[in-house]
């Protein structure tokens, strides 16, 4: 809602000399989201000016000047040069003189252009801040309008200031000049005068014909007819000007009645052509099949949940949102019916939405409009038609209201000094609601408090607000021995419902900046949960390991799935997709992360990052075969435990999972030798980092899997459960997203192996007696993994052996083509004695024998 | 034993001659000093202490001698002896200590070159101020809740008191998971914890829900259309704007510094009755910039304050849907931005910067924001 100040003044006597960013820092801390304020930034001298002469004079460019003089109220004429043409001898003309600054910062000085001195300059809208009047050339005023040598900048308002105010859901009434006078008079604690509060001369009867078939969308419906207008009148340049500041363009003098008076008093109005209208006017849903052109000329096929405005003829209207271009006022209009009504919010909004269509009127019925406006802006509508279009307003009026009359809510005095924990007196509580326009009486006898008011039962509220210490009795010098209000909204403040909107209204007339700051007493807690400590753990392990942390968007789609090389049928195909994408291309929530991680190094190495350790967590969303729709229960009591239960088992399972891309080198080659190059390796081992991290050991062993290499991929496990994978990415991968050849991934399913981790860790003895080291060697086939055979050298070491680690692999011509040898540390050591030498060869024997049956490895000597 | 033997003349037996003993000595002494390295003090130790050194031989001649003069002989080779071993061993020390010296000088090298193991990476830092405010809370005795990113529409929307045709709920750019009426979201705030909070804890509860939510905004310098919320809530007997209030000092204090403080301004949220928004008091000029066109401030615009996040006491009806007993409890519950956090605090100028995953932008913070 833009609102210039000169009209805020009409209704508010602010003080002299305010501006508009005064007003605005009053507004904001009354709580309206005050945007910007939009100074003109005009200074003078600028003058009315009559055209005494003008010569056309053509120009070698093609375009042709006019070298005028102007009567500027001195005894020598002021000339001028204007490029404008749209303009006579004896026009009056808005002319700004050297030493003037136009809006935008634009400094006039007299200057020597096309041969002459021009001195200053004959102003268009555009020119003087007003925006686009659709003239095409400069501002002409009307005859009479003002006299030459006359202060322009005062006679057409231009030095107003404008302030633009973001309205919050809650404050429908904001969206008019009425609605921000109040709060602005409040604000400063002026006399307010009220927009609305103006005579009434229709009769409330003989209106046109009009029959409401839905009471409940339409509460109340108002006419008034006005006759012999002349629809080329041109509106009156302060309306225009008016119009033009809140960010209307003027069009005809019907439309911008109607849309001057919906933005005093925030009543959307609608016009039509009286003439053009057949049969009575029936407010109905809509029929299937109907359709109605609108009058920004699209045809819309209207929904059975539609209210229409109908006539004989059909639809002539949505209610609410748009009138229908077969009974607009046009230009040959005389007679003109004026709709001033109050549709219901949900029926508007959603025709709004259905219509994709969202104008000045279905906003301000989607925040509700004053139910007891609508005779009053007919009559406003009326009354300035007759003044500026020349009708006739004729006493005959419709008027159908049906509305209920706004509701007593019962509230405890002190309720808002409850809800603040501020020492607001009950006397000022009073004072507040009365600004905001509630009426307040003594409820009826037995009535208890409003529901919904926090709290006021408490027998342990343990704060009572400074100043108030007899709360049972507070306010009572008003309402004998009687705390319960019955407080009335204002008509205009259908958001006022339960006892805390009337809190919300009384704390912020009080000031938020007068509440004691009190810092609560948590009763304990038990810090982070152990699923939260281990996540900073792997975080830090993995920048300990010199990975840095990133973030990427968890959106993807089929391309994201073709680069990483899934087959067809594989699972991480089926995603939960988004109605609304942000982009078709990536209509999936991420089952990998690693779709999108790729992504994310693919950007760095495009930035040249080319040796690249990066991470990420984040959650995979992975969608449930028989998904069910969410149910949406009742918001008036807590969902039955069956009811949440249903509400979580709804959602797709979504674990958190951790991602890792290595591209390029490790380190780079350097004065210490050649680079170390990432590979598949680098990738298990920070998978191994990761489960340390956790506390769990897990199983490893080659497998097959997208988007890794077929040969060079480890599946971790823990307790039999797959938890995630690492290795080098496949060559096509790497391909796909621009990544050197032998980049590495893993990801590794977070939340599985937290999970798995200890409870605690019990701390065992260890032995102070001497190590006994013996190595081993054993060449085995070529496929029989490391892990298996160190695995059967520990079951047959037993428990003396304190460690095993591979120190060495050899593969060659010495042990024979689909061979290797791996060559083992053993430790051995007991907890209470030296190890004797027979001890330790029998329990390295074992050891060796257990490989030898399960796998025929073969002990390499020498 | 047998007597000692009268008639042994020691002048016959050369080198037990105490002249001839000094001899050996002095020379022994003399190679020790001359030995110029290690080496060459091994070879005068051979030489001088060794088996066929003159001292060795002479000891070895002792036994020959008449008792009698077995003990003067002894007594002089064996004062020799300790003579030539103490010089050995002051000449050892000194040459080793050159020795080592010189090695040492020898290994010096330039600590500045890089080496090739990893440097340490880095956290991203709207991970670190994540957790930097779960810290805060913590302290606090406050709980961390967390919950899940494809939401129950009900819980992002109905039971925070988003009506569903009002204009509030279409104002927050939802993304809807298909199909159409699935009835689930991307959260589009944080708020869902806290509503599930609710309804699976007892009162008192004082959480922080740091997260992940979502809107349909074009990614440009100041939105996106993935980004990171904390948001607190407490439901306990007898809360107050007044606690809010206490508690969002506390906050600022703790994020920005000693003597900050928060501002409230009214404001609207469905799920918040009364609302406010919560303003910062710029850590940077902290407030002189107001009205000081010599001393501008561009952290706050000098405006003295920042705009930081939402806030109220929680709307009794967002209460009752959860399950909360109105007339016995009452709450208060807060909200930021993180990304914004970051930009005012960390001069972060353009939010594609912090979405984007360009390690860089992780790289510069390390491990502190
Ligand atoms: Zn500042």
């Amino acid at each position: 809602m833009r609102v210039p100040l000169s009209w805020l003044r009409e209704y508010v006597e602010l003080p002299a000399g305010v501006t508009g960013r005064d007003v605005a820092a009053k507004l904001i801390r009354a709580g309206l989201e005050v945007e910007t304020v939009e100074e003109s930034g005009l200074t003078g001298p600028l003058v009315v000016g009559k055209v005494l002469t003008y010569e056309n004079e053509p120009q070698k460019n093609g375009k042709t000047i006019r070298w005028c003089s102007l009567d500027i109220g001195k005894e020598e004429p002021q000339w001028v040069v204007c490029g404008a043409h749209n303009f006579e001898v004896g026009d009056l003309v808005v002319v700004v003189l050297p030493g003037a600054v136009l809006p935008g910062g634009f400094a006039i000085s007299a200057r020597k252009t096309y041969g002459h001195v021009s001195n200053g300059m004959i102003c268009s809208s555009v020119e003087l801040g007003l925006g686009d009047d659709g003239s095409d050339g400069i501002v002409v005023l009307e005859a009479g309008e003002g006299t030459p040598g006359d202060d322009a900048i005062e006679l057409l308002s231009l030095s107003d200031d404008v302030l633009d105010i973001a309205v919050t859901p809650d404050r429908g009434y904001c969206l008019s000049i009425r609605g921000v006078a109040r709060e602005a008079a409040t604000a400063y604690g002026v006399a307010l005068k009220d927009a609305a509060d103006l005579p009434l001369t229709g009769s409330a009867a003989d209106g046109y014909p009009v029959r409401v078939d839905d009471a409940a969308a339409c509460s109340v419906f108002v006419t008034r007819t006005v006759t012999g207008i002349d629809a080329k009148a041109l509106s009156p340049r302060w309306m225009q000007k008016r119009l033009q500041a809140a960010g209307m363009r003027p069009i005809s003098i019907g439309v911008d009645i109607t849309n001057y008076v919906m933005l005093e008093l925030g009543q959307p109005i609608h016009g039509y052509d009286k003439a053009r209208l057949s049969g009575d006017i029936v407010v109905r849903r809509a029929e299937a099949g109907e359709k109605l052109v609108t009058l920004d000329d699209q045809t819309r096929e209207l929904d059975a949940e539609d209210l229409l405005i109908t006539d004989d003829s059909g639809p002539i209207g949505i209610a609410g949102v748009m009138g229908g271009a077969s009974t607009e006022i046009s230009e040959t209009t005389t007679d003109v019916v004026i709709e001033a009504a109050h549709f219901d919010p949900i029926v508007i909004a959603r025709a709004s939405r259905r219509h994709k269509l969202s104008s000045e009127a279905s906003r301000r019925f989607e925040r509700e409009v004053d139910p007891q406006l609508p005779r009053y802006a007919a009559q406003r509508v009326a009354d300035l038609l007759a003044e500026h279009a020349g009708g006739t307003v004729l006493p005959d009026e419709t008027v159908i209201d049906t509305h209920p009359a706004p509701a007593p809510v019962v509230i405890r005095g002190d309720h808002a000094a409850r809800v603040s924990g501020a020492p607001i007196a009950v006397e000022d509580a009073i004072a507040h609601l009365e600004a905001v326009g509630c009426t307040l009486g003594a409820p009826a006898t037995g009535a208890t408090a409003a529901p919904l008011a926090v709290g006021v039962h408490s027998s342990s509220l343990n704060f009572l607000p400074a100043g108030i210490t007899d709360p049972e009795n507070a306010g009572c010098e008003r309402f004998e021995g009687d705390d319960l209000w019955a407080v009335t909204p204002p008509s205009w403040r259908p958001d006022l419902r339960d006892p805390n909107d009337f809190a919300e209204e009384v704390i912020r007339l009080f000031g938020f900046d007068n509440v004691p700051s009190v810092l609560p007493k948590a009763p304990g807690g038990q810090g982070l949960t152990v699923s939260q400590q281990r996540r900073r753990r792997v975080a830090t392990a993995l920048v300990g390991a010199g990975l840095s942390e990133v973030v990427s968007y968890p959106f993807t789609g089929a391309a994201d799935f073709d680069a990483l090389g899934l087959p067809a049928d594989d699972v991480r195909r089926t995603t939960v997709k988004l109605v609304n994408p942000l982009s078709d291309e990536e209509p999936s929530m991420q089952t990998t992360l690693l779709a999108t991680l790729l992504r994310t190094a693919e950007r760095n190495v495009g930035r040249g990052a080319t040796d690249l350790a990066i991470f990420q967590t984040g959650l995979v969303f992975l969608p449930k075969a028989d998904a069910t729709p969410a149910p949406l229960p009742a918001v008036e009591s807590r969902p039955s435990d069956a009811e949440v239960q249903s509400l979580y088992d709804a959602l797709p399972a979504q674990p958190l999972h951790v991602g890792v891309v290595l591209t390029g080198a490790l380190a780079p080659a350097g004065w210490w030798g050649k680079s170390r190059p990432v590979s598949w390796a680098d990738a298990v081992q920070i998978a191994r980092l990761i489960t340390a991290a956790v506390g769990v050991e897990p199983t490893v062993r080659n497998t097959e899997l997208a988007p890794w290499h077929p040969g060079r991929c480890a599946e971790f496990s823990v307790d039999g459960k797959v938890v995630g994978h690492a290795g080098e990415l496949h060559p096509k991968v790497c391909q796909a997203f621009g990544l050197p050849t032998r980049s590495s991934a893993v990801e590794l399913d977070l939340d599985a192996l937290i999970a798995a981790g200890p409870e605690s860790i019990t701390a065992a003895p260890f032995s102070s007696y001497p190590v006994a080291k013996e190595d081993v060697a054993l060449i085995v086939a070529e496929d029989v993994a490391a892990a298996a055979v160190e695995a059967a050298l520990v079951e047959g070491a037993g428990e003396l052996l304190e460690s095993v680690r591979l120190f060495d692999l050899y593969t060659g011509e010495q042990i024979g083509a689909g061979k290797k040898s791996l060559a083992f540390a053993l430790r051995f050591r007991a907890a209470d004695r030296t190890l004797k030498e027979n001890e330790v060869s029998e329990a390295r024997q074992a050891a060796v024998q257990v490989a030898v049956e399960r796998f025929g490895a073969v002990q390499r000597v020498g | 034993m047998s007597g000692p033997n009268t008639e042994y003349d020691p002048v016959e037996v050369t080198p037990l001659h105490a002249v001839e003993v000094e001899r050996s000595r002095d020379e022994a002494l003399d190679a020790f000093t001359k030995a110029a390295d290690l080496a060459a003090l091994q070879e005068a130790k051979v030489a001088h202490l060794g088996e066929k050194s003159p001292i060795a031989l002479a000891n070895r001649e002792i036994g020959a001698l008449p008792p009698q003069a077995r003990k003067e002989a002894g007594q002089r080779i064996g004062s020799a002896r300790k003579a030539i071993n103490e010089a050995f061993a002051g000449r050892l020390t000194v040459l080793e200590a050159e020795h080592e010296e010189r090695m040492l000088a020898t290994e010096r090298v330039d600590v500045t070159l890089p080496w090739h193991t990893p440097q340490l990476g880095a956290r991203h830092p709207l991970s670190l101020i994540s957790e930097q405010v779960a810290d805060v809370f913590t302290a606090l005795g406050w709980d961390v809740a967390e919950g899940p990113e494809i939401e129950a529409e009900w819980l992002n929307f109905d039971a925070l008191n988003f009506q569903p045709d009002h204009p509030a709920r279409q104002m927050q750019d939802t993304f809807f998971v298909e199909p159409a009426g699935s009835g689930k979201v991307l959260r589009t705030h944080t708020s869902p914890v806290q509503a599930r909070s609710m309804l699976t804890r007892k009162p008192p509860i004082y959480v922080i829900c740091p997260g992940r939510v979502f809107r349909t905004d074009e990614l440009d310098a100041t939105h996106t259309p993935v980004f990171y919320q904390v948001e607190g809530l407490v439901v306990d007997e007898g809360i107050t704007l007044a606690h809010l209030k206490g508690t969002l000092d506390h906050f600022v204090v703790s994020m920005f510094g000693e003597g900050l403080e928060a501002r409230l301004r009214p404001n609207f949220f469905p799920f918040t009755e009364p609302s406010a928004e919560v303003d910062l008091k710029c850590f940077v000029c902290r407030g002189e910039s107001v009205g000081n066109p010599d001393r501008p401030c561009r952290t706050c615009g000098s405006e003295g304050w920042i705009e930081w996040g939402g806030c109220g006491v929680v709307n009794p009806r967002v209460l009752r849907a959860c399950g909360i007993d109105t007339d016995r409890y009452s709450g208060f519950a807060f909200g930021m931005g993180l990304e914004r956090t970051l930009m005012f605090r960390n001069g972060v100028e353009d939010m594609r910067d912090m979405v984007e995953g360009d390690v860089r932008f992780s790289r510069q913070f390390g491990m502190e924001i």
